[in-house]
Order: C-alpha cells, then structure tokens, then sequence
C-alpha cells in the first residue's frame, strides 16, 4: 500500500515497498513560479539522505532537491526535460522527479503525513 | 556646480521635510573619528574648459594611430569606422540606459543583442553566441572554465601561438581556481606538436588563429585529436576581419569561440574598452557564462525580447553561478553589431580581402629590405619579420623616423628566449602605399 | 528542496490593446522594426571600400567563401537604429532610480575627452616614448582614487565591479598564501549581492553567512562568531545593499584583522560618502569601485564598465600587472609579473592596460566635479534619497522600520498585503507613469524589495513628482484599482513578455531555416 510522507524540506516520497518516488510539494512549486528547467541525477547514481541530488530552476529562482533518504537512483523522470512546466501542473503526480531504491526505512521518522504537512504550510505564511 | 540640480532653497526645503537639522546629521552612523571635517586634498571644481585644457595637454603628448605611418596589431587593430556608428552609439537612449532588466522599456537594447548574437554565431560558424564579455581575455580564460564545468576535467592545454597576455590571464585565473595548465612556449614557427599535448585529463585545449605571430592554422586536425580524447577545442581570433577571409573555427570543428571583436566598430582606446565575442554549440548553452538574450512574445502576442537563462548567473545562483560576471560589453557590442550591419557580407569579405592584399604588399616590401627576414607563409593581415638587431631598439629607431612598425615579440614575454628580433607587424586598409614605402624606407635607413 | 521564494511571475497575461489597432502595427513614433536579417541581404552594403587588386593570397587554403550576413545602406541603418533606440529607457529621459546602480547623469564632456584623438586613437602596444600622455592620465586618476579612499595602492586594470571583485579576493588569497596559510572560509552576508559569493566561490572558498540584526545592519558579535582561523577575509559592502551605513564597520574590521583576516568592501554604494568618509580609515583592505556607478562613465545598456580596486598597505604589493610606475617626468608600464620590482603581483586579469575609454570619462569627472563638488553631490544624492523616504514612509513600509538612509531607500511589499499586488506589478506600472522601476526583489533577504537611489543628479521637483506617482499608485493598489498595476505595462512600447516561454524554449539567434513567428 503506497504512503505519501512530507519533508520539512517541502518534499514528497511516495512509498512503496523498498522503492520510493520523490517530488517537490505544491507548495513549493508556487514559491518557484514557472519551472523552465529541472537537472535529474542518472540512473545508478547513489546517495546518502541529505545530498544534493537535483536542482529545479524557474526564471528568478533556483533551488536544490536532496535526497529524502539515502539509496540509489533507479529513475529519473524523462518527462521533465522536454516539459518541466509538468512541474506547475501536476508536482505531486505525472511530475516526480526520481525513484530511489532505499534500505533504511528509519530514516523517514519524522517526516509528515499529508494533514501534518497542511499544517506546516499553513505555518509558513 | 552644473550637474547638480539642488539649489540651497531646494536643500533647505527638502532638510525640513525629512526632519533633521542639517545634512551632516544625516551622516551620523558615520563614526566620529573617522567623519571627514576638512575637503579631500584634491583640486576643487572645474568649468568645461578648464578640463579640456588640461586631459588636452595630456591627449597632446600621445601619437594618435591616424597621425603616422602606422602597423600596431597584437590583439588591437586600427580599423576605419564609418562616421554613422560613433553618431548612434551616443544617441541617449543607447548610452544612458541601464541592464535591460525591465524588458518592455528597453526592446532597443535586447533587439541589438539578439541580431549581435546571431551576427556572432555567423562570423564563427557556431551555433549560438552570447551578448559579449569584456574582451578576448578575459573571454578566453572564461572559455576555459566553462570548458572545465562540460568535460568535468580540470586541464587546459594552451598553444604557443596564443597571444602572451590571454595566456597570462588563463594561467592567473587557472592558478587561483586550483586548475592545472599546460602551456606550450611561443612559437614563432608554427612547428609546435599540440596534439601530442592532448591526453584523457584534457579539458580543453586552446589555439588561436591567425596567432599571435600572424600564422594562420588549421584547426580541423586539431579538433578532431582533442574529440577522440574527449576533450574540447577552444579556439580564439583576436583579429575578427580576418573571419571575412577565413574559414571560420566552427567549420573546422570548435567547440568554443572565443574572440576579441574591437576591429569592428570599436577604436583602439589604448587598449579598452573592447567587446569579447563566445560562441558555442547548442547543447551547452547552460553552461555558457555571461548574459544572453532570447527571443519570446508579449502579452499581446508580439514578438519581443528579454535576457534568459538567468539562472546560470551570479544573482540567482550566487555560489553556483557559472562565473561571477555582471556586465557585458553593451555600448561596443551596439558599436560592433551596427558596423557589421553596415560592411554586410559583402562588405566584411572585401575589406578583410583589402587587408590581406596590403599585407602581403607590405610583407614584400620589408623582406627586399636587406637582413630582413619573413618568417610567416600563411598569414591575415599580420606576420613577423627577424631583424638582424635588438626589435625594441631597431622600433624605437623607427619612431624618430615617424613610422609606428610593430610590436616586438618580446614585449609580450620578456622571459623566454629567442624573441628579442622579431617585430609583429600588422597592416589594415587604413595603411596607404605610402604608408608603407615609408616603412621600408625607414626600416633600411635604422638597419644600415 | 531549498525553499526559495525568489519566484513570481513570469508569463504574461491579459492585453493592453486601447482603441483601434494600426493597419502597420506603429503608433506614431513607435515604429516596429523587423530584425536586420529580416530586411537586409548578403549583397547589400554601407560602406564603400576601393576595388581589391585580385592578388593571389597567402591563406594557407583556409579561404572562406559564404558567411550570410545581412548589411544595410546607410540611410537604412540609421533607421534601423533610431527606430530601435526609441524604445529604449533612459537617464537622459527620465527618472532611472535603480538603487545600488548609481544611475547619474552621464556628462558630455566625459564623450568628447574619450574622443580626442589622442585619447582614442592610440594603441595599447605603441612604444611608451609615444603615449606618456596615457600613461600620465592613468597615473593621475590613481593618485585622485588614492587621495579620495585614504588607500595605498591601485589596480587599474579590472574591466568591471565582478572583475575588481576578483582582484580584490585574488589579492586576499595570495597575501594567505603567502603567510603560509590556505584558509578556506570567506564571510558574506544574506543581503550581499550575488557577485560576492560567486567570486569567493569561484576561487575556491566556501562561503559562511552572516545573519544581520534586526536593523539591517550586520553586528560585530555575528561577526566575531563567524570568525574562525579558517576565514581568510570577509566581504562586506558599504554602505550596504539596505541603504545603511553600517556604523559599526571599525569594529568589525579590528575583529577580522585580529582573527588574521582581511577585509574586502564591495565599492557599489560608494557615491553616498565620497568626501563624507575614506574606506582606508574604516579598515578596508581591498575596495573595487565602480567607475560606471559613482564615477558616472555611461552604462550603456549593459557596459561597458571598469572596476579599479584600490588596497590598503596589506595588500598593496599584491596588485596584478599592469601598472604604471613614474621616474621623474618619465611614466613607464610594469607588465609582467618578473619585471615587478618590489611587488608580488598575483597575476594579470586581462590583455592591455584596463578601460581607458572609462578613465578619461572618470577623470573629467572628477576634475569637473572636485573635492568640493563631490562632496556635494554625495551629500545631494543622500539628501534626495531622504527626501524620498521622507514623502513615502507614511503609506509604503520599511523593512528595518523608518530610520535615516544614506543615497538609497529601501522598502518592502508588506505595504500590498492583501491587495492582490505585487511588488512586480507596482513596478511595472511605474513604466506607464513615466518612470524606469527601481531596483526590484533585491536584496534578497527582503520580501519583494524595492530600492530605490535617485542619486544627486534628479532635481526636487523631478523627485516631487516621482513621489506624488507612487503615492498615487499605493492609493490605487489599496482601494482596489488594482488592473492599472496588474496588467502595466499599457503605454510601453510592449506589454510584459513571457519570460518563461524564453527559458523553457531557448531562442538565441534568428535562424533561416525557421518560420516567422506570427503574430496573433
């Protein structure tokens, strides 16, 4: 059964089983404007939880993607490149970034569930 | 004082309206101890006239490149700019106008930029250009970074008939960011191996034609050594008439062009400031540094222009900017790009005939000058010549004769050896047959 | 992600068609002029060249036939010209409150010394016998940079503030180095400008921030924390990128030099203490100063600029080639590292001798100006920006609250809260009032900066009038007017452009294979 969690980070990973697909929030694409350009990492590249793995850039801003759990990447969206407005329109559906294959499932303590990460933002004003 | 508008009534006014006292007050997180009492120990203010006299007398003890026989080159060249070029560049809304940042009061400037790009990305045979850098240097040391930031390898591989003072600038700029540099020594010759220079760690390597010894060379081969390592080929033109003659790098198989662009539009001004030119492939536009202009529609469906691919820049990325640059060249690229639009194909293709024909006219007449001798085959508008003598002196000679010949080679590197009697000798359509019959004639005067 | 909230708009929406449209597209003056490869062909040209001789050449086989430039005549491209710079902003015609860019009246003399022959025309490499005329102008705009900054040493040569930027850090990595100690860190604050860490970065420091108080000044405890025997220098820009001085900056260059660091100013804000206070008395070690900025040599839509540094006694002997050296009445240049004597250059920045073009327009300045007459202008430009500070503050807000500023204003968008404007759209109506926008979104650490330095050159009532505008525009904003802001510009030569469409879909250049792109 596929789990949605949030980071503080203003990430998404939908997991499922030892797979986990990892986006930027509604919320954050707002804050960005119109995405022009995102930069995926390649397949097999591996990561720990917390290293730069992709950067998302609109006009006027551009912001980094870490890596929401350490693993490796088995996928990058190919969509994005000749779309990143797919960014705007469906952040957390059609528009995920990457999959990443992790193994410690503990590191996602802490990380918010959909009501949770509704709150946050509404903190953020 | 006449560029200060504020009358005393006016600062009085405006004082009370912010609320304080006096203008010092609003000085005050000035600390004390360093406040300023006393003026500034420099002249006091001056009328118009009173300024002309004295930058005059300093303007007066220079000789003008247009006042003698005259065969400068090495990087600057002494073109003839047509009357209507200098005229636009001072219209006020081309020279005081800002950045065009605000797009929609500034399409005069993104629309230049736009045609100068393509302009560019013609003359070099390469796919896009970018809206200038400051000169061919500081372009060149920039070229090797960017080609740094493509291959992911750290090494450049510089030949040795890049002009001195670019390689100066890429060694500074390689040494104080931590990157390796391979540096080929001057070759007057042409007979450098740089291809044997190129291995798997070469990020680029970086060969100018003509070089600065006027040679002209072909890159082609060398282009294709650099691809099979997985490097890249920077190729660099600090004469850019000479690309009306010549087979441009792009049809040879650069992947950088970087070049110097002050023959076209832009005098010599004692060395700036001059327009330096980028074009590259396609596909690394991302990774391409300075500003770039790009077409896009208004809100009405119009056609307009605006600056993109702002995120490679300093004030968006900061610490990952692909350079530091803010500026690009504005007013000499205008300069460049509206006496290109003059010369057109046509135009550009005779003049650069023009210079090569009173090249070689020149290079005959100074080799039938007895112990003169031409070292350079294939050349532009430029070549050496060996003296039988110290270069330096033997020009120094030519000056008391009225005659400006040349660089000496080993003004450009001083350490290295085996320089000090070639003299660089430039010739464009300015020079006459006079001119150059001046030339001989001095030149064996200061020899016998 | 990072978040970062820099995003707004960026595609355009909704019309500004008023009346009937043109059978042409022009309105009046505003004439639409197509691209010169659009109107222009390969065989056309405006100069006339004599016939070349046909002579074999010498160009080793490597002859280009076709290149597929377009030229013009003259008459057409002087219409090509005008036509374009027509819908160009201008400081010559009107209001260009950029803050932080020092928008001043650009003088005509300044053109015309650039222009006299032996200014212009004359070439880097000639013999020095025959250009000591330059060589003593350069020498002399030094001697007044030095006199005006209480600094020891120059260097002419950058070609811009990014480019004197990097001589300055440059000369601070090298004097490490030659302590015989790296370091790694360099301290910036959030407010600085983007030049700042790109050029620490560039040279292979990692960057540390430093917060600032709540005033928008940074404090010499943050400071004092951040320094560590890993911090090599620190980059403060003064007065700062919020328009204040930062009052406790002596302070704040003792901790540095104690921590064995050097300090670097950022020189862009200059113009508001020129006469007022020296850098070398504020423990600056390195400054650049933006000679298109506070020296008024003309910006040219773009440049070009010049950034000389000036540096203290520290760091003096770390200047780069070239520079030039004085024995009696005879000026000489040092061009290459080995022919320093007595100096450690760390290097060359750039082929020649820097911006000439820009010195001589710098030093007719500042020779038309004198001691007495900048002095003036820094404390008019200070004046003026108060004075727009002084007609605002009641209805447009401050971020660090109403206090005194120095030649710039800086407010935020807390002023358009809830009225469905942006700071981008306020802007942009500016535009139709007659008004190039402020500097917007800058500094960063601001919600929808606006910076706004008028600088010495606008008269009071220029500024009155610019003042009432934007009363009137906040007015219009809060009680619901609000489609005058959002949809602006109306009046401009083009309405906002879809600057997302041109990063998504990179067009760089006119290509002739493509189609033309039609317009709706």
């Amino acid at each position: 059964m596929a789990e949605m969690k949030y980071t503080d980070d203003h990430e998404y990973i939908l997991v499922d089983g030892d797979v986990g697909t990892v986006g930027i929030t509604k919320y954050a694409q707002e804050q960005l404007g119109d995405v022009v350009f995102v930069e995926l990492p390649e397949a097999g590249k591996v990561f720990s939880k917390g290293d730069e793995a992709a950067v998302v850039e609109s006009v006027k801003a551009a912001a980094e993607v870490y890596a929401p759990v350490s693993g490796e990447i088995i996928e990058a969206n190919g969509d994005l490149e000749a779309n990143p407005g797919l960014v705007n329109e469906d952040p957390e559906g059609g528009a995920w970034f990457m999959k990443i294959k992790f193994s410690d499932k503990s590191e996602m303590d802490g990380m918010m569930d959909a009501d949770a990460y509704a709150k946050f933002v509404e903190e953020q004003g | 004082m006449r560029y200060l508008p504020l009358s005393d009534a006016d600062r009085k006014a405006m004082l009370s309206s912010v609320g304080v006292g006096s203008i010092d007050d609003l000085f005050a997180d000035i600390p004390e101890e360093v406040r300023l009492t006393e003026l500034i120990d420099l002249p006091r203010k001056a009328g118009e006239m009173d300024v002309e006299r004295q930058l005059g007398a300093m303007a007066a003890k220079n000789t003008a490149a247009s006042a003698v026989p005259f065969f400068v080159g090495c990087g600057a060249y002494k073109h003839h700019i047509p009357a209507s070029v200098d005229h636009l560049i001072q219209r006020s809304e081309f020279l005081t106008a800002y950045t065009p940042y605000q797009p929609e009061v500034s399409q005069g400037t993104l629309q230049y930029l736009f045609e100068f790009q393509t302009q560019m990305a013609l003359l070099t045979g390469m796919e896009v250009a970018n809206a200038s850098m400051y000169d061919g240097s500081t372009g060149c040391g920039e070229a090797v970074l960017m080609a740094h930031r493509v291959t992911r390898r750290s090494k450049a591989v510089l030949s040795g008939g890049l002009h001195p003072q670019y390689r100066d600038v890429v060694h500074t700029l390689c040494r104080l960011t931590e990157e390796p540099v391979e540096t080929l020594p001057p070759d007057p010759t042409g007979s450098e191996d740089i291809i044997a220079a190129i291995d798997e760690d070469t990020a680029c390597v970086v060969v100018q034609t003509p070089d600065v010894f006027g040679r002209i060379r072909d890159l082609a081969p060398i282009a294709a050594a650099a691809h099979e390592k997985g490097a890249l080929l920077v190729a660099v033109v600090t004469e850019i008439v000479s690309l009306g003659a010549l087979k441009p790098p792009g049809e040879m198989g650069a992947d950088i062009v970087v070049a110097e662009g002050q023959s076209i539009g832009v005098g010599l001004s004692f060395g700036g400031p001059y327009v330096g030119l980028l074009a590259t492939r396609e596909k690394y536009i991302r990774q391409m540094p300075g500003r770039v202009c790009g077409e896009t529609v208004d809100a009405d469906g119009k056609r307009g222009f605006v600056l993109t691919l702002s995120t490679r820049e300093q004030h968006i990325r900061r610490e990952k900017a692909t350079s530091n640059i803010c500026t690009n060249s504005g007013l000499c690229a205008l300069a460049f790009t509206i006496h290109l639009s003059l010369l057109g194909e046509a135009g550009l293709m005779r003049l650069a005939r023009i210079n090569h024909e009173n090249a070689i006219a020149l290079a005959d007449a100074l080799e039938s000058v007895d112990g003169v001798e031409l070292l350079t085959t294939a050349f532009f508008n430029e070549f050496t010549i060996r003296v039988p003598g110290k270069a330096a002196d033997i020009l120094e000679s030519l000056v008391e004769k009225g005659v400006l010949g040349g660089v000496p080679a080993s003004r450009l590197a001083p350490d290295q050896d085996g320089l000090e009697d070639l003299i660089i000798v430039a010739a464009t359509e300015v020079n006459t047959a006079e001119d150059r019959h001046a030339y001989a004639k001095a030149l064996k005067e200061v020899l016998s | 992600m990072s978040m970062n909230r820099g995003g707004r708009p960026t595609s355009a929406a909704g019309s500004s068609n008023i009346g009937h449209p043109t059978f042409t597209g022009n309105k009046a003056l505003q004439i639409e002029e197509p691209l010169i490869f659009e109107v222009g062909n390969t065989g056309k040209t405006g100069v006339d060249l004599p016939e070349p001789d046909g002579k074999e050449d010498r160009l080793g086989g490597l002859e280009r036939k076709e290149i597929g430039l377009p030229g013009l005549t003259e008459p057409e491209v002087m219409r090509h010209y005008v036509r374009l710079s027509q819908k160009n902003f201008a400081i010559d015609a009107g209001v260009y409150p950029l803050g932080s860019c020092t928008m001043k009246h650009n003088a005509r003399l300044n053109e015309k010394m650039a222009r006299l022959p032996g200014i212009g025309d004359i070439h880097p490499l000639q013999p020095e016998s025959t250009v000591q005329g330059a060589l003593e102008l350069m020498s002399t705009l030094a001697a007044w940079l030095l006199e005006m900054t209480g600094m020891a040493g120059v260097a002419l040569s950058p070609k811009a503030g990014a480019h004197g930027e990097f001589c300055g850090m440059a000369a601070i990595k090298t004097a490490q180095l030659a302590k015989g100690d790296a370091r790694s860190v360099v301290l910036v604050p959030e407010s600085a400008h983007g030049t700042n860490p790109a050029t620490a970065s560039l040279l292979g420091y990692s960057v540390r921030d430093v917060a600032a108080r709540e005033d928008g000044t940074v404090s010499p405890e943050a400071v004092r924390e951040a320094l560590g025997p890993d911090v090599a220098g620190i980059m403060l820009t003064n007065p700062n990128t919020c328009g204040l001085f930062e009052r406790d900056i002596i302070e704040i260059a003792d901790a540095v030099h104690e921590a064995g660091a050097y300090f670097y100013c950022d020189g862009a804000n200059f113009n508001a203490i020129v006469g007022k206070a020296r850098p070398g008395d504020l423990g600056v070690d390195c400054m650049h100063i933006n000679l298109h900025k506070t020296f008024s040599t003309p910006h040219g839509g773009g440049g070009p600029g010049s950034g000389p540094v000036v540096f203290s006694e520290a760091l003096a002997p770390f200047a780069p080639v070239p520079y030039v050296v004085r024995d009696g009445d005879v000026f000489s240049l040092v061009e290459t590292v080995e022919a320093a004597e007595g100096m450690k250059p760390f290097g060359r920045q750039t082929a020649f001798h820097g911006q000439m073009g820009m010195f001589v327009r710098a030093l007719a300045y500042m020779m038309s100006h004198g001691s007495d007459g900048m002095r003036q202008a820094s404390e008019d430009a200070v004046l003026n920006a108060n004075y727009v500070r002084a007609g605002l503050r009641d209805i447009m807000t401050q971020p660090f609250g109403d206090q005194i500023c120095m030649h710039e204003v800086l407010f935020d968008d807390t002023f358009l809260k809830d009225t469905g404007v942006t700071t981008l759209d306020f802007a942009k109506a500016m535009i139709d009032e007659g008004f190039h926008p402020m500097t917007m979104y800058f500094p960063l650490v601001v919600h929808g900066a606006m910076l706004i330095e008028p600088t010495e050159s606008e008269s009071k009532a220029s500024l009155d009038q610019f003042i009432a505008a934007l009363r009137d525009l906040t007015q219009a904003a809060k009680e619901g007017d609000t489609e005058r802001l959002t949809g602006a510009p109306y009046y401009a030569p083009m309405a906002r452009l879809d600057e997302t469409r041109a990063a998504r879909q990179p067009i760089l250049r006119w290509s002739p294979d493509r189609p033309a792109e039609a317009a709706e």
